[in-house]
Formats: structure tokens, C-alpha cells, sequence
């Protein structure tokens, strides 16, 4: 037999095997379709960003007709749910329990300020603990007053605010819905999880059933053995990415802009960085336990924190910056966002993908290096 | 098939008939932690096995049986010297020695969710044995190991034996000239012993494969043609067996018990005895071996009445390994139990009883229909090979796992309701010693002693007996986890006993350890049977059921028989077979061929 038959039969020979094992361990299962599902689901449905039906006390020391049609402006947005307090003490109550997260209070000479053509204040307070909510309640508040001022306007009535107005857009998620940003980033999360800790895992896994000590006795090369773990969990990983999209395009409504080629070029990148990650741990861990910890705290935890899915990296400090350019899911994330809400955007994807293209032969050839075919402790 | 074809490649000096030759072959293992002492696992080893030859390599834990093994088959690169294997070197030439011999490591290296043919298939796979071959090897290998009704069984619901014969399959799946096996026979039931040792003869004489096969098993050494004894590291002797034989010839002994003397009274007094090197219980007569400088039976002390039943003895290979193994430090001597062999074996109340004892996970039925009692002052043997139900059946008595049906009285008690007070009274060592090998001697003991609701004054003194009794005084403020192995299962046992229980639950405490702590084990258990304290022991050494009074054989979770071991025994007794050891009587049990008589003995 040829070289290149006895390699094509090393080669099926592992990929059967790691097939069966996958479809036939429940854990595998779970770690590759059942907790990804789980998260798309959480994000998509349960987990929002966006502030919605607050629950707004409204104070009302003027009944004069302005301070009323401002109340209804409240009462109407989606926003808002107006509770109307009778005093601001008790609407302070309602938000120390929690009842509401915001007030808005008209005062005593609300209407007599318009109408002498004075700037009338409109108190707003906010519960501040989550800032960034707090933000968001604020910017909706404005906007309400905003939008009443220029209607007072146009009807050529006293209004209190300029007549100039700042007319905002926001680009690319124009219902500046969160759900757009989380769904493409979670694709990045759940590619970590299949390539870094799955893959850590079942090799970690072999090491202790024994199952590891019997294939190294066999005539397997080294290259044998890395294609042979890196070949099947790179299609699980394609396969569930390509779950993934398919889910937030038809289910959760996500515009893709950019082309489904694209993304799975770029995706395969990312991939392969993942897995080398995964298989570099693999060649120094021969414990599941550890090596858990270990693709937790390297691989996914970054992808959650530093990768720019949840938290916007060019708000975070200089050197949380710095380590976050060690991330693959940075970059990754990134161009996800990109395909997803912007199109192709060569100039963002480029550099991008040549940091995961450098990242992943990298970790692919640290990797190789770092197998052995001996038992010798690493 | 017996045509050996040589590899066009290998050394061409390789004419003679050698397929494994180790020339001083020496491996250290560098220190995990800092402070600690490099592990050398072998020293100086050298060693040479022949076409056609079975080669035992024999040795406790830690005698580097299995270091020798992987540097054979290229998994561990030699400290110094070299092993060649079929003319070529195992360090260098690794994966050309990779595709000529078979490998079984000491778990078979099966994967248990893939089937029996799917397991042959992937090591075919990775060996390259092309599809024709496989079509005409499958079959053989499949009806040499009786495999071949389950093609489609998964390797985790096989047997302990069959995952056995399998992972021999997997290995011999490219005809290899050289077979390393690694214990293959650990805590496999004797009926599957004895069919591999049939299959592993039929290979070396019938296809001229050479194997090494290590195991811990001392009965095994006798079915090689040549024994390598390793010790420590080092090789303490190898021959074929008979030259063992030939070195203790003459000091080896069988004492008949007289009437109403039972044979371990015999063997604890004989135990403390100067001038004997070795006395065990075999098939209810005491065997000795005399020290080499002692004349025939002279030299040590002995009532007339046993001097009687004494008579030379035809040495097995046991014999001479306990006469070859370096005496570690001064034997252990119980000080307490000072015995004649006058005293009546007391009978004590019941204080284990199960009536149809039966747990089943899912469809499976660990354990069956179990009935058996247990008197106080006994030492009650549960014996069995691997998943045969013993460690099941432990937990539910000790409380562990709720049982599944039947009735389970202990210490009075019924233990699905009340296990919190039976449990004080019970003394528990698991399977593995379950110390905390961070923490000292002393810790662990103080632990353990608080656990049960010891404090103060009597804490300390439970403890004191602890060093005292266990000899681990000197080492009371060592890391548990740095103990050598027979000072962990002192401490194990030390832990169990701190809060002085009427009944200690002991799971395979022999498994894993040298042969010389496996004596000190059982002399110290009979020291306590002799002061009230009953004893249920679980075991995988058929031979170890000697020291029991009376013992339960389970297989596949139900009961084979139950009786003392003579009974047991008496059971196998045949024409052929006159002096069945407790190994015949198992097989004869398993194959139904005792089936008749053993009605006598079940209850």
C-alpha cells in the first residue's frame, strides 16, 4: 500500500471514531448543540440590553394644560409606563423600592415659565445603579421633551426648548436593537466552546480512560494525530456556526448585510484559532478537570469579556486593551458585527482576518510542536 | 500465517531468535514537585525474549513493569541503555516498532462507546491492515477470543473478561511478532484468565509470536517459560520457573491442622516465629518456607501436635519470590493476641444479615437475590472478579447506597432506617484509601477521629494506639500522600479503627499492594477478628479467602456459593482434581460444573 492510502486510512479510521463518540456521548452533545441552543435562545429572547416600558413616576405640581400634554407625551411613548405620583416624596418611595427607575417632575410654574417664553425646567431623575441603563432612560426622556418642544413649535406655540433641535440616526441597527449586536456576537461564543473547550476536553478525556496510551502504540505520526482532532470539531464548529445563522437570520430576525461566503471564510479563521487554542491546552493537560479551567479562563471567558460582545472595548481601560488584541474573539467579533450589520466592509474585515489568519497558524503549529507520541509527562 | 515475513528493514544481524532484547536498561522520572526525590523505575534491567516464547515479567506495584513495557513499545525514551525490538531500537525507531508489535495496556485502551467490530476496525484502521486481511483476521481473532456473537456490543457493556479478550484483539490485529501485554489479567474472573493464558500459548506456540507479559499475579509466573522478577527497579532473578523452585527446594512446608485447630491460628503464631521466612494459608493448610540459613524444621519452635501434620512440600514460584524479596524492617509482631491454638473459635450473635438483598440500576442488576449473615468475630470474605457486584453490595451494607430490595439488618439495626446509628458502629475503608494526602499523618487522624465524634484526651489516646499499633510513629508528621504504599493502607486502616468499631468494612484492601503488606495485612485482621471485631472484606485474590472463615463467591451480581472456605473448595473436588485450590473451585462454580453440590453449601 502507498503512503498516501495508509494515511487515508489513518485518517478515516480517527474521524469514524471521533463521529461515533460524538453522536454517541451525551456530553458531547450538550457541550455542542444543546448549550449553544440554550444561549441563542437566552440572548435572543431573555437577554436585552435595550430599556423598554420603564416604569416612569410622573409628578404633576402644575395641572395647566402644557404640563398635561407633556404627561400624555410620556404616557404615549413606548418607552415609558407613567405611573402618576400625588407628591414627589412618595414618588421618591416608589423608586427607592424599586417600583419605578425614573421621575419626572413639572413644577408649580411649569406653564407660567412657557408662557412668559422662559426656559421651564423639567426635573428627571434616574436610578443610576446600572449606568448605562440609566443612560438610555435619560437620552428616551430627552427625547420625548424634544419632540413635544418642536411640535409646540410648529404649531407656533410658546415651546421651551430651541427651535433648533439635534435629529439623531443611529446607522446599521436602526431600531438600535441589542438583540442585533448579541445574536452575531454569541456565534463567536459558541465557536470558542466547540474549538477551545471540547476539544480540550475529549483529548484530556482519552488521557484518562486509557484510550490515549493505546492509539500512541499504533503507527500514528504525529500529524496523524492533530488532523485527526482538529479535523472533526473544525466541521462541529462550522456546523454549529452555520446553526447559529441560520437561527438569528430567520428566527431572531437579524439583517445580514454582508455575504454568507464571506462570513464562512472568515469564520473557518476563527475556527481554527479557536482549535488550536483548544489543542495546545490538550498538549499540556492530560486531566479534564484541568483542562476545563484552563480553556474557561483562556479561551472562553475572554470571548464573553474582552472580545467586544458585551462590553464596548474602546470604553474599557488602556490595558484591558492591550490584552484584549491577544483575543481571537476580538477580532473575530468585530467582523461578525461588521458582516452582520454593515455589509463588507473590506477595510474593517482585512486586518481583522489577517490577525485571526496569524493567530491561528500560530496556535496550529504550537500545537504541533507540543504533541508527542510519548508518555512522558509534558 | 506462522511464516514469519522480516521486515525488509530491520537489522540483518537479527538471526538468532531473540524479538526483544533490553541491555541495562535504566529510567528516571524527574520529580513532579520541586523538593521532592527523583523516581527511579528501572536500574540496570537487562532482559531477552525469544520467537515463540511467553516471558512473565513479575513484580509487585511499582516494580516497573509497566515503565519496561513502554519503552518497548516506544512510549518512553530510555534514561540510559537501549531496547531493541526485532532489530530495531525502541527509542529511535519508534514507529517502525509501532506497526510490528501488539501493545495492551494495563485498561485494554477500548473505546467504550464504540462497539466490538468498531474497535477492530480503528486499530485496523491505524495499523493499515488492508480490507482483505481484515476479512480473513476477523474471523480468527473473533473465534480465538469468543467474541464473535457480540460484533455489535459496545466495549462498555462487555464483561471484565471479554473488554479483556477484546483489547487482545485490537492488539493482535496486524499479526505482530512481538506481544506486550500489561497485566492483562487484573481483576479478571479465573474462568477469563484461564481462557487468555490458553490464547496467549496458542500465539507463541502456534505462531511463533514472542510476548512479555507483566503481571502482579505470583500464581502466573508458574504458565511462563522464563520469569524476569523485578523489584524496586532492579532484577532480582529470572529463569524459568523451575530454577525459582530449585532455590528454596527443601525449606518449603505444609502443616495439616489437627482436628479443631483452625489453620490461621497456626499461621499467626507462626508469623511472629524466628527462622521462618514466609507462611501463608493455601487450600487449608499452612505453608512455610523456612529461612535459608535455618536446618529442615528445626530451627523455629513448634507445638508437637502441629509438628505432626508437617511434612515437605513441592515448592511453587510464590515460595521462592518471598525468599528472594529484601525484608523491608522488622515484620509485623501483634503484641496484643498472644494465641496457643487452645482457644474454641467463639460464635458470636448475628450482626449482619441480609435476606434477599437486590439493587438494580436501570435495567441492570448489580446485585441479586444476596443472603447471607455475618457473626460477630468473623472475618467474612465477599469475593469476586471485577463488576461482579462486591463493591455494590459494600456500599448498601456500610449505607452508602440505599438498597433496592430486600432486608439489610447491621449491628441491630436496619439500615434503611437508622443509618446514622449504624454507621457510628461501622469502620469503612474504600477502594481507594481515601486519606487526604496533603495533609500529615497526625491530620489525617485527627480528622477522621473528630468525624466519628472523638475529642480531647480520648482523641489523643486512640491516636497514640494508632502510632503504636500501626508502626506510624516515625512518620506522624509526613504528608499522607508521601507514605510508601504500605504505610498509606496502614493509615487507611489506622482512620477506619480510631473510633473503635464493632464492624470494619474493608473494599479491596489488597488490591494494588506488594505481597509482603499483603501478609502483614491479613495477620493484623486476624488480630482484630481475635478481639471481637467482625470483619467483612472484599477481594479479587481468590487465594486471600484462606484467611476468611466464611466466605460468599459472587459473579455477574448473584451468589455462587456460600460456606468456609473448605467447603468451597470441597466443592471442585473431583477425581482429577483432589486438593482444589479456591481458583478451581471458582471456575467449576462459573462453568456449573459444582452446580449439584453447591446446593449443599448455599446457606
Amino acid at each position: 500500500m502507498t503512503r498516501q492510502s495508509l494515511f487515508r486510512m489513518r485518517m478515516a479510521g480517527l474521524l469514524r471514531k471521533e463521529l461515533r463518540q460524538i453522536l454517541r456521548d451525551p456530553s458531547s452533545i450538550a457541550l455542542a448543540v444543546v448549550l449553544p441552543l440554550v444561549m441563542l435562545f437566552l440572548f435572543g429572547y431573555g437577554v436585552s440590553l435595550d430599556a423598554e416600558h420603564v416604569p416612569l413616576a410622573m409628578v404633576l405640581q402644575d395641572r395647566a394644560a402644557p404640563a398635561r400634554e407633556l404627561a400624555a407625551r410620556f404616557e404615549g411613548s413606548r418607552y415609558f409606563d407613567v405611573r402618576h405620583a400625588a407628591s414627589l416624596s412618595e414618588a421618591r418611595r416608589w423608586l427607592d423600592q424599586r417600583k419605578v427607575e425614573g421621575i419626572v417632575c413639572l413644577q408649580s410654574d411649569f406653564a407660567a415659565h412657557i408662557q412668559r417664553q422662559q426656559a421651564a425646567s423639567v426635573q428627571v431623575i434616574v436610578n443610576g445603579v446600572d449606568a448605562n441603563r440609566a443612560r438610555l432612560i435619560q437620552a428616551y426622556a430627552r427625547g420625548v421633551l424634544q419632540q413635544w418642544g418642536a411640535l409646540r413649535h410648529a404649531r407656533g406655540e410658546a415651546a421651551a426648548v430651541p427651535a433648533v433641535t439635534v435629529v439623531q440616526r443611529v446607522w446599521f441597527n436602526e431600531g438600535a436593537v441589542s438583540r442585533n449586536f448579541l445574536v452575531p456576537g454569541l456565534i463567536a461564543l459558541i465557536m470558542t466552546l466547540i474549538g477551545t473547550l471540547l476539544t480540550a476536553l475529549v483529548v484530556a478525556r482519552e488521557w484518562e480512560r486509557g484510550t490515549m496510551e493505546a492509539i500512541l502504540v499504533t503507527p500514528l505520526r504525529r500529524i496523524d494525530l492533530l488532523l485527526g482532532k482538529l479535523l472533526p470539531y473544525f466541521f462541529l464548529g462550522m456546523a454549529g456556526m452555520g446553526l447559529s445563522v441560520a437561527l438569528a437570520v430567520t428566527l431572531f430576525q437579524v439583517p445580514l448585510r454582508g455575504s454568507l461566503s464571506v462570513l464562512f471564510v472568515l469564520s473557518a479563521l476563527f475556527m481554527l484559532a479557536a482549535l488550536g487554542l483548544g489543542l495546545m491546552i490538550s498538549a499540556a493537560v492530560r486531566v479534564q478537570f484541568v483542562a476545563a479551567q484552563i480553556s474557561i479562563v483562556t479561551g472562553f471567558l475572554p470571548a464573553v469579556f474582552l472580545s467586544g460582545l458585551l462590553f464596548d472595548l474602546e470604553s474599557t481601560p488602556l490595558p484591558i486593551q492591550i490584552v484584549s488584541h491577544v483575543v481571537p474573539a476580538r477580532y473575530f467579533v468585530t467582523i461578525i458585527h461588521t458582516l452582520f450589520m454593515a455589509g463588507n466592509v473590506w477595510s474593517v474585515l482585512l486586518p481583522n482576518a489577517l490577525a485571526l489568519l496569524v493567530m491561528a497558524v500560530l496556535f496550529i503549529a504550537l500545537a504541533y510542536r507540543n504533541i508527542t507520541k510519548r508518555l512522558e509527562a509534558p | 500465517m506462522t511464516t514469519v515475513v522480516r521486515p525488509p528493514d530491520s537489522d540483518p544481524s537479527v538471526t538468532t531468535e531473540s524479538v526483544l532484547t533490553a541491555r541495562r536498561l535504566t529510567k528516571t522520572f524527574a520529580a513532579a514537585k520541586a523538593k521532592a526525590e527523583v523516581v527511579t523505575a528501572l536500574q540496570g534491567v537487562s532482559l531477552k525474549v525469544d520467537r515463540g516464547q511467553v516471558a512473565g515479567l513479575v513484580g509487585a506495584d511499582g516494580a516497573g513493569k509497566t515503565t519496561l513495557l513502554r519503552i518497548a513499545a516506544g512510549l518512553l525514551v530510555p534514561t540510559e541503555g537501549t531496547v531493541t525490538v526485532l532489530g530495531l531500537d525502541s527509542a529511535r525507531d519508534s514507529l517502525a516498532v509501532q506497526s510490528r508489535v501488539g501493545y495492551m495496556p494495563q485498561r485494554f485502551g477500548l473505546y467504550e462507546d464504540l462497539t466490538v467490530a468498531e474497535n477492530m476496525d480503528l486499530y485496523a484502521d491505524l495499523q493499515g491492515v488492508p480490507k482483505a486481511e481484515r476479512r480473513r483476521r476477523y474471523p480468527r481473532l473473533l473465534a480465538m477470543t469468543g467474541l464473535a456473537p457480540f460484533p455489535r456490543r459496545r466495549a462498555g457493556d462487555l464483561s471484565g473478561g471479554m473488554k479483556q479478550k477484546l483489547g487482545l484483539a485490537c492488539a493482535l490485529i496486524k499479526s505482530p511478532q512481538l506481544l506486550l501485554l500489561d497485566e492483562p489479567t487484573v481483576g479478571v474472573d479465573p474462568v477469563s484468565r484461564r481462557e487468555l493464558w490458553k490464547i496467549v500459548y496458542e500465539l507463541a506456540e502456534g505462531e511463533g509470536i514472542g510476548v512479555l507479559l507483566a503481571t502482579a499475579y505470583l500464581d502466573e509466573a508458574e504458565r511462563c517459560h522464563h520469569v524476569a522478577l523485578l523489584h524496586e527497579g532492579r532484577l532480582m532473578a529470572e529463569g524459568p520457573p523451575r530454577a525459582f523452585h530449585d532455590r528454596v527446594r527443601g525449606r518449603v512446608f505444609l502443616i495439616a491442622p489437627p482436628a479443631g485447630v483452625a489453620p490461621r491460628r497456626i499461621h499467626t503464631r507462626l508469623a511472629r516465629a524466628t527462622g521462618i521466612q514466609d507462611v501463608t494459608i493455601r487450600a487449608g493448610r499452612v505453608r512455610l518456607v523456612t529461612a535459608a540459613d535455618a536446618a529442615a524444621g528445626a530451627a523455629f519452635d513448634l507445638p508437637a501436635t502441629w509438628r505432626a501434620g508437617m511434612q515437605p512440600a513441592e515448592p511453587c514460584f510464590e515460595d521462592a519470590f518471598m525468599a528472594l524479596l529484601p525484608r523491608r524492617e522488622a515484620a509485623f509482631a501483634p503484641a496484643a493476641q498472644i494465641d496457643d491454638g487452645a482457644a474454641a473459635v467463639e460464635v458470636g450473635e448475628v450482626v449482619v444479615r441480609t435476606e434477599g438483598l437486590s439493587k438494580y440500576f436501570g435495567a441492570f442488576a448489580a446485585v441479586q437475590d444476596l443472603s447471607f449473615e455475618v457473626r460477630r468475630g468473623e472475618i467474612f470474605g465477599l469475593l469476586g472478579p471485577n463488576g461482579a457486584g462486591k463493591s455494590t453490595t459494600f456500599r448498601m451494607l456500610c449505607g452508602l447506597t440505599t438498597a433496592g430490595g430486600g432486608k439489610l439488618t447491621v449491628a441491630g439495626r436496619d439500615l434503611r432506617r437508622s443509618r446514622a446509628r449504624a454507621r457510628a458502629r461501622l469502620g469503612y475503608m474504600a477502594q481507594r484509601f481515601s486519606l487526604y494526602t496533603q495533609l500529615s499523618v497526625r491530620e489525617n487522624l485527627q480528622f477522621y477521629g473528630r468525624a466519628y465524634g472523638l475529642a480531647g484526651a480520648r482523641l489523643q489516646a486512640r491516636m497514640d494506639w494508632a502510632y503504636a499499633e500501626f508502626g506510624l510513629a516515625a512518620w506522624r508528621d509526613r504528608a499522607a500522600g508521601e507514605l510508601p504504599g504500605g504505610y498509606k493502607q496502614r493509615l487507611a486502616m489506622a482512620t477506619a479503627l480510631l473510633h473503635q468499631p464493632d464492624i470494619l468494612f474493608l473494599d479491596e484492601p489488597t488490591s494494588g499492594v506488594d505481597p509482603l503488606a499483603r501478609r502483614e495485612f491479613w495477620l493484623r485482621i486476624n488480630g482484630f477478628a481475635q478481639q471481637g471485631v467482625t470483619v467483612v472484606v472484599t477481594t479479587h485474590f481468590m487465594e486471600e479467602s484462606e484467611y476468611c472463615d466464611r466466605m460468599l463467591i459472587m459473579s455477574r451480581g448473584r451468589t455462587l456459593a456460600v460456606g468456609t472456605p473448605e467447603q468451597i473448595r470441597a466443592l471442585a473436588r473431583s477425581a482429577d482434581l483432589p486438593a482444589p485450590t479456591m481458583e478451581d473451585a471458582f471456575i467449576a462454580l462459573a462453568e456449573g460444573r459444582a452446580g449439584a453440590a453447591s446446593s449443599g453449601a448455599h446457606q
